[in-house]
C-alpha cells in the first residue's frame, strides 16, 4: 500500500448476510482475498444471518449457482486465520460450532463489540 | 392463495406479514432466503408452528439444499422441486409475492 510504507492495520469484514439470496456474502469474501494481498492484519466476523454463510454441506447444483462455501476453508492459505462467528447469532439459529464448515472462534455478542472496537478499519457486507 | 415469500425471517418481516394476511386453505412457499425460516431452533419455525390451522407450508428444495438447511428441516413442511413450484402456482388462482 502507498502512503505508510509497513504500517499494518488491522482490517476487520462484518459479515451479516447469507449466502445465494444476495451478492453480499460473496462480494466480501472476494474483496478479503483481494485485501489478502496487501499484507495487513485480516480478521473476519460473522454476526446475524452473515452466520449461515459458514454453515457445511451447502450443495447448489440444483440452483446453478457457484457453492463458495469452500473457499473460506481455503482462507488460512492466504494468511487470513481470524474468523469470529457470534455465539448469539449461531443460538438464534438452531445452529452450533459442530454444523460449520471451517474452525472460527465463538465469541459472545460483548467479545465481538471488543473485537470491532480493536480494529483500525471495519468493511461491511 | 399461493403466498410466496423469499427473504429470511431475521433479515426482513415479509414472512411475518404474510403469516398475519394468510387464510385457511392458503399455501405457503418459501423459497431463496425464505427457507431459514423453516429449520429447527428459528424463530421463525416456532412461528410457522403456530400458525392458522388449514394453511399448508412449503419449502423450496434446491434453496434448502443450496444453503446445507436440508437436514434441519422442521416437521409439518413440504418439500417442492422445481415442477412442485409450478403446480403449486396452477393450482390457485391468485399468487401473492412478498418481496
Amino acid at each position: 500500500m502507498t502512503g505508510q510504507p509497513g504500517k499494518i492495520r488491522k482490517f476487520m469484514f462484518v459479515n451479516r448476510r447469507a449466502p445465494y439470496g444476495t451478492v453480499y456474502a460473496l462480494e466480501g469474501l472476494e474483496v478479503v482475498l483481494i485485501s489478502a494481498a496487501f499484507d495487513q492484519d485480516v480478521s473476519l466476523a460473522f454476526l446475524d444471518d452473515g452466520v449461515y454463510q459458514l454453515v457445511k454441506g451447502q450443495d447448489t447444483k440444483a440452483i446453478e449457482t457457484k457453492n463458495f462455501s469452500p473457499t473460506y476453508r481455503a482462507l488460512e492459505d492466504y494468511d487470513v486465520e481470524k474468523l469470529y462467528v457470534e455465539r448469539e447469532a449461531l443460538e438464534a439459529r438452531g445452529l452450533t460450532a459442530a454444523d460449520l464448515l471451517v474452525e472460527a472462534k465463538v465469541v459472545a455478542a460483548a467479545e465481538m463489540a471488543a473485537l470491532m472496537e480493536a480494529t483500525d478499519v471495519l468493511i461491511s457486507f | 392463495m399461493l403466498h410466496i415469500v423469499n427473504k429470511s425471517p431475521t433479515e426482513r418481516s415479509t414472512l411475518a406479514s404474510c403469516l398475519d394476511h394468510a387464510l385457511p386453505g392458503h399455501a405457503v412457499l418459501l423459497i431463496e432466503d425464505a427457507v431459514y425460516a423453516a429449520t429447527r431452533g428459528s424463530a421463525a419455525a416456532a412461528r410457522l408452528k403456530s400458525r392458522a390451522p388449514g394453511i399448508e407450508v412449503y419449502v423450496l428444495g434446491p434453496d434448502l439444499d443450496a444453503r446445507g438447511m436440508g437436514r434441519a428441516l422442521v416437521e409439518g413442511v413440504g418439500t417442492v422441486d422445481y415442477r412442485g413450484f409450478v403446480d403449486l402456482v396452477t393450482r390457485f388462482a391468485r399468487v401473492q409475492s412478498w418481496l
